[in-house]
């Protein structure tokens, strides 16, 4: 094999494989890189067995062939090479090495055959569709914080994707929860995609997915069974294992009878939330919410810091209420709200609260209040 | 690292009895073997005695020493503090060490060894008590006193010269002989230059010891020594390493960082490091307990699924009890068992949540139990609860599962009963069982 690239084409390349690679791995293999020259074009593949990235770019190829290097030295030191550096890779010598040569720089790795990369199954993937980037990203943000690391309730750690009816029009939903929040954002479903089965899209995969989707505008094309999913934009294809698990009947904790409503200006709500927090104790992060006639009193104290209190205009006529939560949460969720206006749908103090966007019905989110 | 020690330089000394210190000896040719001052024959010499700081400060035979203080007639006597007829030995006197008795012994296999032993049951609040002590004239030393159990500490007495107008380890010679003039009871000293070292150096004369390991103990001690003296290099790693061909400490030293990670996973960093000499930990005074757990040894091996659980929950609750006493809660759950071979096995699982509550440790441990139950037969099961973090948001009410919420108001209601009426005031029917014949025997409760 042997080829040449530009040092700026390899290294973004490099940056959308090497981050699946795991820093210590007990398989020495799956610490490479899988590195295939062909036709004019450069192909790296990363993989831990569970997850796979493919990312194709364009190269000059002198001598086709395949080999494995390791991915995060191979990505260090493209990473140092000086800007505009032409890259030289050659392997396939009796002593089976890899040879990248920049300028003066010289490096020899060892390798591993191409033969031992695990290969990825080019399972029969029967239901595809297509999002734009911009869906992709709004249906992963808007739930990731959600997910749940809990090994018990494994099913849990990633984000529920499935086909859904809301208001008697069918959506694509993205749901995540870890049992003291719940994340739940919809989209028009595609026509192609009303067989898909409800899947749970692992932790890793989504933040690996949203970090090669960031700054692609291309539609992306997700291809799924009941066990595996694909995304393909660009000249990048990540593969992935599902969780084999049963997603619990999320609806039923969406509480339908909360009566108390309450309209706060979400970004004055997040920076109060932010200030009053400051306070807080970093054990227990509670902030509480007293909300009168014409008033929202935000307040935390701890025993070791003192106390904060802030108030806030409302526009609100029902009974009183006091109610607390976990400050971070509340922040996670008026940071995905873009609006101007957020909603609190709250019962009592013991009970879930739903909040959500006024002028946005796509996104909701259920929240449970803590004592205090 | 700071600079080695200069060849052809005087090499300082210091009296552990009268405390003098000797910039260099006092004849250029010999260093005395008594002391000039006091005719002690304790003396310290060590090319680095004036500059080193970092101590590890081990009581000798902690336990059995208290008890034989208290019982002057037990003096000469091989004394073993340890627990019931299937338990272990917490701790044996050095005459009980005659006899091949160690601490962490089955006590059926010490008694074997030393059938004239007296056992005597650990007293633990009266050890915590004398290690509170002991505690309080270490911080009057200096503030960075890191506690490792009741009866060890790690201290750094660097910038404490002018305070304590002495060389640290003059400072460390006088506690240790305070403790042993005002408590009777002996301590050893081991001063270097980092925690790995300074742990090393004080096993290295025990009892009663100081021993110094200086800058270049990397080389001049290390380098020949059985990597099993790296601290976290236990039984299986060791006949792994020995696998490659490592036994020594100075057979890692042709493997470069990556290669150890890449082998043997995180510790290969540890090894890497410490196989230089190089530890970089500081000694932090506020190392809070990493866990708090519990376990019971049985009188006899059991190996079916539900009579362990039921030796299992009566741990749930002592575990849970403590971390609601420390206002603590578990961020993961630890299991335990030790096979009839004497194999320990650990499983661990990380919680969404953490907890303070019995029935979320045994819930969590049970299953972790039932995959371990292949006929096996088992000698010991124990409890942790891991992570710990405050109990703020320890249990809190979860969406998806309103059961949990109710077996949480279940479990503060029975504790509010018992806060009136007593432990036994109120179990749960799990725990019924128990007390239709005598409570269980044996049980060893301990922090780790």
């Amino acid at each position: 094999m042997k080829l040449t690239i530009e040092r700026a084409a390899l290294l973004k390349s490099l940056t959308h494989v090497q981050s699946v690679v795991e820093r210590r791995n007990t398989i020495p293999i799956l610490s490479n890189v899988l590195i295939e020259a062909d036709g004019a074009s450069l192909s790296l593949t990363a993989t831990d067995m569970d997850l796979t990235v493919i990312d194709k770019i364009a190269a000059e190829v002198s001598q086709p062939g395949a080999t494995t290097a390791p991915a995060h030295t191979l990505y260090d030191i493209v990473r140092k090479l000086p800007e505009g550096a032409q890259v030289e890779i050659e392997a396939g010598g009796d002593d089976a090495r890899l040879k990248l040569q920049a300028g003066r720089s010289v490096f020899t790795l060892a390798t591993l055959p191409r033969e031992d990369f695990p290969a990825t199954s080019g399972d029969d993937l029967p239901q595809s569709f297509t999002l734009q980037a911009g869906e992709l990203k709004t249906l992963i943000d808007r739930t990731r914080f959600a997910i749940s690391t809990e090994e018990t309730r494994y099913y849990l750690n990633g984000i529920f994707l499935h086909a859904a009816q809301s208001n008697s029009l069918p959506v694509l939903r993205a749901v995540a929860t870890d049992g003291h929040r719940l994340a739940r954002v919809e989209m028009p479903l595609p026509d192609a995609a009303k067989d898909m089965p409800g899947v749970i899209v692992p932790r890793k995969t989504v933040s690996e997915l949203r970090r090669l989707v960031e700054g692609v505008d291309d539609p992306v094309e997700l291809a799924l069974s009941e066990t595996k999913i694909r995304f393909a934009f660009g000249p990048t294809v990540l593969t992935s294992k599902l969780i084999d698990g049963t997603f619990p009947d999320y609806e039923r904790v969406i509480p339908a009878g909360n009566d108390k409503v309450l309209e706060v200006d979400c970004k004055s709500f997040a920076e109060a939330v932010d200030r009053v927090s400051t306070i807080s104790s970093e054990k227990s992060r509670a902030v509480k919410m007293a909300v009168n006639n014409g008033a929202l009193t935000l307040s935390a104290n701890s025993p070791e810091n003192g106390t904060a209190v802030e108030e806030l205009e409302i526009d609100y006529d029902g009974a009183g209420i006091e109610i607390g939560f976990n400050s971070r949460y509340l922040l996670d969720i008026a940071q995905q709200i873009e609006g101007e206006a957020a909603q609190f749908t709250m019962a009592d103090p013991a009970s879930p609260t739903i909040v959500r966007e006024v002028a946005d019905s796509s996104a909701l989110y259920v929240l449970m209040p803590m004592r205090v | 690292m700071p600079d080695r020690a200069i060849p052809g330089r005087a090499i300082p000394g210091l009296c552990r009895d009268c405390l003098e210190t000797y910039p260099e000896p006092p004849t250029k040719e010999a260093r005395p073997r008594r002391c000039p001052a006091c005719d002690s024959p304790r003396l310290v010499w060590h090319p680095d005695l004036d500059r080193l700081s970092l101590a590890h400060i081990d009581c000798d035979a902690f336990y059995a020493s208290v008890e034989k203080r208290d019982r002057p007639e037990l003096r000469d006597k091989p004394v073993i503090v340890g627990g019931g007829q299937r338990g272990v030995v917490s701790a044996a006197c050095y005459v009980a060490r005659m006899y091949g008795v160690h601490s962490a012994m089955p006590m059926f296999k010490a008694l074997k060894a030393c059938p004239d032993a007296v056992v005597i049951r650990p007293d633990m609040a009266k050890y915590a008590e004398v290690g509170r002590t002991i505690r309080e004239r270490m911080l009057e030393l200096t503030p960075l006193v890191e506690p490792l159990s009741i009866d060890e500490a790690f201290l750094d007495l660097s910038g404490t010269e002018a305070l304590h107008h002495g060389w640290p380890a003059r400072s460390l010679a006088r506690l240790v002989r305070d403790i042993e003039r005002e408590l009777d009871l002996t301590a050893s000293v081991g001063l270097s230059y980092n925690k790995f070292f300074a742990k090393i150096a004080s096993d290295l004369d025990k009892p009663r010891g100081f021993a110094v390991l200086g800058f270049d103990a990397a080389t001049s001690f290390l380098a020949n020594q059985p990597v099993g003296i790296i601290w976290g290099v236990g039984k299986s790693l060791r006949a792994s390493l020995a696998r490659e061909g490592i036994t020594l400490v100075r057979h890692l030293l042709p493997y470069s960082e990556a290669e150890l990670v890449g082998h043997y996973g995180r510790i290969g960093q540890r090894l890497y490091h410490f196989a230089r000499g190089q530890d970089d930990r500081g000694v932090n005074p506020r190392s809070p307990a990493k866990s708090i757990s519990s376990e019971t040894t049985f009188n006899r091996d059991i190996s079916a699924a539900e009579p362990l659980l039921e030796r299992l929950w009566p741990l749930c609750e002592t575990v849970a009890r403590r971390l609601k006493k420390a206002g603590l809660a578990g961020a993961s759950v630890q299991l335990k068992l030790k096979t009839a071979d004497f194999r320990q096995i650990s499983r661990s699982r990380r919680l969404g949540a953490p907890t303070q509550l019995a029935e979320e440790l045994y819930r969590t441990a049970q299953p972790l139990l039932e995959q371990e139950t292949d006929g096996r037969s088992f000698r010991l099961i124990g409890i942790g609860a891991a992570d710990l973090v405050a109990a703020e948001r320890a249990d809190l009410p979860d969406l998806l599962d309103p059961e949990r919420t109710k077996r949480a108001q279940v479990e503060r209601a029975i504790d509010q009963v018992r806060a009136k009426l007593g432990d036994q005031a109120i179990l749960k029917g799990r725990g019924l069982h128990l007390h239709k014949g005598a409570p269980s025997k044996g049980t060893q409760r301990g922090n780790s």
